[in-house]
């Protein structure tokens, strides 16, 4: 297989006493869904802000194209191509759908100290913006106010966000969650198109979705790498059925 | 789109009246309005932080103030200024305060950044009450208000009142054309995105501080043009000129007309200055003297203001004729 997009070694975060990622060493490729699963608190969102510097890593490594990106802020990690959605949801209500993914186009101007010209009339930015609209299906809803979208739509929106920004990955955090059937299907099948240029790591609590979509699947618990492989070594691990599939029904 | 339409004539219908209320008015109101107007200015630049920016500053007066003491500093015993260097020399010493200040303010947020502000503000405030370099608590005069004359051809005078009113009417039309630029350029975007969700802006990319510091400095100097002007209109400059009373009081124009529009600050400052001066001429009433106690009537006013006018005194409007935020503005 080709070089990993990205690549954590041995990746720990402690909250006090409390190790909440220990010793997480994976790697992402373009064209490949990873899913990462496992129990509440079991460190899958934390390892999320890790990668995308919300949170600063006690120890261990994260690398970009092969680049050590380790510390870097929030804004720089972003400009280097790292996405990510937010489990709740996390746009601009405010302002129309339009807006949402214009700001997150407009990002990736060399710089916004820019003063004079109106910012619609950057039409290169403009086009990017209803580009992430058209991807996720979003365009007829373009000029409705964030606020005023469904649910399913605010989920989709903030995907077209993060894509606004062109990122090389993605991370999701649980973009299902709280999803209707028919919604579900839809973001399940953009997902499906947007693994073939992006790497993607996917948290996510659906397992029904995680089993159709992931072609990597990584089970965590308490912030150890319980076992990572195939979907279908993780459906053969008899660690994995103890820990964490037997509880199953409780999701579904 | 209707509605756009009817600001924009209600707006030009103030200026023009602006523009003809020297004809008609005497001094005493023409003076009057000046004042009005430089604090109008004052009030769209605390907004842009306050109510675009979602920085809320309690010491925006040290900025206000310094462009006044830099004026009295530029301005020698009885010899006027000359308008062209000291301006922008002020407006610069204003700027580079808010450089200063904002670079370890913008470190903290909420309510924390009100503190800090004042803090700050009370330093500047006083260094100039309690040590000798401009008078100290009794502040210090501008005898001579600045010549505005280039190679020894002077446009206008400022010692002229009617000339200096057109003047600041002038300032204040470029002050708010140019916000309205700004507003909608990619950097009045990021401002307007980092008051609605920070760390989204972050996440997206923006290096969120750089953004702020830019807009801090920016309102400083805007703040230091008004500061300049009211000092050269006073004659006077005090440490009151940069004390958190006068902070306080501009914050209270935004509020009342309505944060986060530049119609609303102007409105606001214009508000606050004719509702004083009604409160103050009030006749007394048997042994009580109301116009002494204008303070109390502007108290309850702004309670009540506050109370029933959620979004200011342009919340009025909505009232009447909602329009749903769509925050591109």
């Amino acid at each position: 297989m080709t070089e990993a997009v990205l690549r954590t070694e041995r990746l720990t975060k402690h909250f006090g006493g409390l190790a909440a990622v220990s010793d997480v060493s994976l790697g992402f490729f373009i064209d490949q869904i990873h899913a990462v699963i496992g129990p509440n608190g079991a460190g899958k969102t934390t390892l999320t802000n890790l990668v995308s510097g919300e949170l600063a890593s006690t120890s261990g490594h994260i690398y970009l194209d092969g680049e050590d990106i380790t510390g870097l802020s929030a804004d720089r990690i972003s400009q280097r191509g790292v996405g990510r959605s937010y489990q709740k949801t996390n746009i601009f209500l405010p302002f129309t759908a339009f807006e949402n993914c214009r700001l997150a186009a407009q990002s990736r101007l060399p710089s916004s100290m820019r003063f004079i010209r109106p910012a619609l009339r950057y039409d290169n930015v403009s086009r990017e913006a209803l580009r992430a609209l058209v991807e996720v299906g979003l365009e007829h809803r373009a000029q409705a106010p964030a606020a005023t979208l469904s649910h399913g739509e605010q989920r989709q929106l903030e995907i077209a966000m993060t894509l606004a920004t062109r990122p090389r990955i993605l991370l999701l955090d649980e973009p299902l969650a709280g999803m209707g059937g028919e919604e579900s299907a839809r973001m399940v099948e953009l997902l499906q198109k947007l693994k073939q240029a992006h790497a993607m790591l996917l948290v996510e609590h659906d397992m029904d979705a995680v089993f159709a979509l992931a072609d990597r699947l990584t089970v965590m618990v308490n912030g150890n790498v319980l076992e990572s492989g195939t979907p279908e070594q993780i459906r053969a691990s008899a660690a994995v059925q103890e820990a964490y599939l037997g509880t199953e029904d409780a999701h579904a | 789109m209707r509605k756009i339409r009817v600001a924009t004539v209600v707006l030009l219908g103030c200026l023009i009246a602006l523009a003809l209320l020297p004809l008609v008015a005497e001094k005493y109101y023409i003076q009057l309005f000046t004042k009005m107007m430089l604090m109008a200015i004052f009030a769209m630049s605390l907004d842009l932080l306050v109510g675009y920016t979602g920085l809320v500053s309690l010491g925006h007066a040290a900025f206000f103030g310094l462009a006044g003491y830099a004026l009295a500093f530029a301005a020698p015993q009885y010899q006027a200024a000359n308008l062209w260097l000291s301006l922008p020399l002020a407006m610069a010493g204003s700027a580079a305060l808010a450089l200063v200040i904002g670079a370890l303010v913008l470190r903290t947020s909420g309510i924390y950044f009100i503190m800090v502000t004042l803090a700050f503000a009370q330093m500047v405030f006083f260094l100039f009450h309690d040590t000798k370099i401009a008078g100290g608590a009794d502040g210090i005069y501008v005898y001579a208000k600045p010549v505005a004359a280039i190679a020894g051809w002077e446009p206008f005078s400022l010692e002229n009142h009617t000339h200096f009113y057109f003047v600041v009417l002038l300032l204040l039309a470029l002050v708010y054309a140019l916000l309205r630029v700004l507003l909608a350029s990619p950097f009045g975007r990021v401002i307007v995105g980092i008051r609605v969700n920070e760390q989204r802006m972050r996440s997206l990319g923006y290096r969120t501080f750089r953004y702020k510091l830019a807009c801090f400095v920016l309102s400083g100097a805007l703040a230091g043009m008004a500061g300049y002007f009211a000092a050269a209109q006073f004659g006077f400059v005090s440490p009151d000129t940069l004390g958190w009373h006068q902070s306080g009081g501009v914050l209270m124009m935004v509020i009342l007309g309505g944060m986060g529009t530049l119609n609303g600050a102007i409105l606001g400052a214009f508000t606050m200055m004719l509702l004083e001066l009604g409160f103050q001429g009030l006749p007394a009433v048997g042994e009580v003297d109301i116009g002494k106690h204008w303070q109390l009537l502007m108290g309850g006013f702004i309670v009540c203001a506050v109370l029933l006018l959620p979004h200011g005194l342009l919340g009025l409007g909505r009232l009447v004729s909602p329009r749903p935020e769509t925050g591109s503005d």
